[in-house]
């Protein structure tokens, strides 16, 4: 039992993580029905940037609690121009062109930002450093340290205050639009263009902050993290049903339950024939069982392809 | 149609220069650069077989297969296991010196088993948008590696990130391509007969390729990438043909992966990770989705480019700072990933394009009504 509640906190940690991630993936696809590959490299930049800023400015003798938000504003300015650029040069000028050719992009951004990456940071593991005492608190027998709780307090903040911009303000009124129907949206006065960039900076900000998550909860950063965090996060983002924002954020929490109790229990479903270092094959084939059984995800409308 | 015959006829004197210089390629390779020189050159040959196989998926059908090498793993796993002694180690009473089947034996076989991944990886996926297709195959290509790299525990079937060695080598006709035959007097080492095979199975896969092209299938996969729905409309069956396209294509990976397994007579998963899938569909795509040439020039091309760049950036770099900041190998992954984006953005059809493709990607597709 103890197990069991374990994994689910663990489950939710990673969970929270995966949903802040998907949700970039989402709200790209919901406005241009494009998948961008390069999202997972964002969130490793993002987290790589963040430790950084971090090493540095405790290295300056600042305090850990200004410096902390400090470097994750940094990290967040820093992805948002990033995802503005790769939407400027990589995916702007093809949205026309046929459905083949922005994705090889994409898939040239990620190699160019995960191998730039290498060359600024190196192969080797970057460790977190500890700022905050950490405190393990005891539940029924599982543990959950702060940065734990930060973790999944901050991302349930963040998507609230997702949900308020998007459905409460005016850009958001208008990024619904473009979704909806991009041409009405810019007979009726919308900035295409402009809500397109302000998206693709939205999700490169929640994806900083992933990263940093994903950092602090490991305590650890390296150049090639990116690239299996962002196949999880969009199989989440698949599950809950890619375009929705409720539905990447569920998709996101389900999917990282289903991997920490998955690695948690696979030694006796299989009767120790495989282990916990299969933790990361459960993402594939929930992302396959979801695309055979129900291609448009938990909460998703119907996704074939339309005319 | 096209006369083949006046064809030939005109160009029959070109068609000869370059049979011979490729058929002299080895030796005067080795002549002047080395032997080492031939052994990459080998290599070069296996790179523009596998890009043939993504070409057909990529270039003819227009699916983007991000896992290929996955399929060029399951290939040369598929030798590894059965041509070596290691299932010894797995199964000491069944095969007390491990099974040790013939290349020409396991070559089908491979080649049906990696085709048969092809199909349960494009069935869920096909009829869905394409984007699901190359998700899901990045997907496969990973998780196909964490498989060979746990899968030697509790039963050690692959030896994890070891890899398995002491393959057997490929015998045509009785006669082992590991040593140094001679054949009228001439001496032919090992890495000449190897290019020979090579040689053999790329013509194979080129004529197929050709064939596959004008053939009704072709015309199909070609009308499925212009127009989906146009496609379906005349009559094609679009998501059999697409599963066709996919599995032919991870067919092809198969065959070069087990020539892969017995030239290098070692396999370990690190020779199939993302990268390669990638430096595979580099070749497709700079060369020219879709043109047969173009795909040889850019598998010939970007399968060399490392070791241009081994040979002039380090010293360039040593001469110049005294010290190797960037290595080659990321240097390399670099070049082609700003290969891919800027190819697509001011050259869609490639370096060398097919006609049909470079209309279709010069040609904005038209407004979308919804």
């Amino acid at each position: 039992m103890e197990i069991f509640l374990q994994q689910i906190i663990n489950g939710l940690v990673q969970g929270s993580v995966y949903a802040l991630v998907a949700l970039g993936y989402t709200m790209v696809y919901g406005i241009l029905g494009l998948i961008n590959f390069a999202h997972g490299e964002v969130v490793m930049v993002g987290a790589m940037l963040a430790l950084s800023a971090l090493t540095a400015m405790t290295g300056w003798g600042l305090s850990p609690l200004l410096a902390l938000p400090l470097s994750l504003l940094l990290a967040m300015a820093g992805c948002m121009l990033l995802g503005y650029s790769i939407e400027r040069i990589a995916y702007r000028p093809l949205r026309h062109a046929p459905r083949l050719a922005p994705l090889i992009t994409a898939i040239g951004v990620s190699i160019v930002l995960q191998n730039l990456a290498m060359m600024i940071w190196g192969r080797e593991y970057h460790a977190f450093p500890q700022l905050i005492a950490n405190q393990p608190h005891h539940i029924a027998g599982a543990i959950i340290n702060d940065m734990q709780i930060i973790i999944i307090i901050m991302a349930l903040a963040i998507m609230a205050g997702l949900m308020v911009v998007v459905h409460r303000t005016r850009l958001g009124r208008a990024m619904r639009a473009v979704a909806e129907n991009q041409h009405a949206a810019q007979l009726m006065g919308v900035d295409v263009n402009r809500v397109i960039s302000i998206t693709f900076m939205l999700g490169s900000a929640l994806a900083a902050v992933a990263g940093l998550m994903v950092s602090a909860n490991y305590g650890l950063a390296h150049y090639y993290m990116g690239f299996l965090l962002g196949l999880k996060a969009f199989t989440a983002a698949v599950l809950g049903g890619i375009g929705n924002l409720r539905g990447a954020m569920l998709g996101g929490l389900l999917l990282g339950l289903i991997e920490s109790l998955g690695a948690g229990y696979i030694g006796d479903l299989t009767g120790g024939f495989m282990g916990s270092q299969y933790q990361d094959v459960f993402a594939f084939f929930v992302l396959i069982a979801v695309l055979v059984f129900r291609p448009s995800g938990l909460l998703g409308e119907r996704l074939a392809e339309r005319a | 149609m096209i006369n083949y015959h006046k064809y030939l006829n005109n160009n029959r004197f070109i068609l000869f220069v370059v049979l011979v210089s490729v058929l002299l390629l080895p030796f005067a390779t080795d002549a002047l650069l080395g032997r080492g020189w031939v052994r990459i050159v080998d290599f070069a040959m296996l790179y523009i077989m596998l890009a043939l196989g993504l070409n057909i998926v990529v270039g003819y059908a227009g699916l983007l297969d991000l896992g290929y090498i996955a399929f060029f793993a399951v290939g040369a796993y598929c030798y590894a296991l059965t041509g070596s002694p290691h299932l010894a180690a797995a199964f000491p009473l069944l095969f007390p010196d491990g099974l040790h089947l013939s290349f020409w034996i396991v070559l089908p076989l491979a080649a049906l088993l990696a085709g048969g991944f092809g199909v349960l990886l494009g069935f869920p996926t096909l009829r869905l948008r394409g984007d699901y297709l190359a998700i899901v195959t990045l997907g496969f290509g990973e998780i196909i590696r964490i498989f060979m790299n746990n899968l030697n525990a509790p039963i050690n079937l692959t030896n994890g990130p070891q890899g398995i060695s002491r393959i057997d080598p490929i015998t045509v006709a009785g006669v082992s391509l590991n040593r140094t035959q001679e054949i009228f007097g001439i001496e032919l080492p090992s890495v000449h007969l190897y290019f020979y095979l090579f040689l053999g199975f790329a013509a194979l896969v080129v004529f197929v390729s050709h064939r596959l092209e004008k053939s009704r299938i072709g015309r199909a996969w070609m009308a499925i990438r212009e127009d989906e729905i146009a496609a379906s409309a005349m009559g094609i069956n679009t998501r059999n043909l697409k599963l066709l396209a996919f599995a032919m294509g991870a067919m092809f990976g198969g065959v070069s992966g087990t020539l892969f397994a017995g030239f290098q007579g070692f396999v370990s998963p690190e020779s199939f990770s993302l990268m390669e899938s990638v430096m595979v569909l580099c070749m497709v795509v700079l060369g020219g989705m879709g043109n047969i040439y173009g795909v040889i020039l850019g598998g010939l091309m970007l399968a060399l480019l490392p070791e241009v760049l081994r040979h002039s950036v380090v010293p360039l770099q040593q001469a110049m700072f005294g010290k190797t900041i960037i290595d080659p190998e990321s240097l390399r992954m670099l070049l082609f990933g700003t290969a891919l984006i800027v190819v697509m953005l001011y050259r869609p059809a490639g370096l060398w394009p097919s006609r049909v493709r470079r209309r279709e990607l010069a040609t904005d597709e038209t407004e979308q009504i919804v």
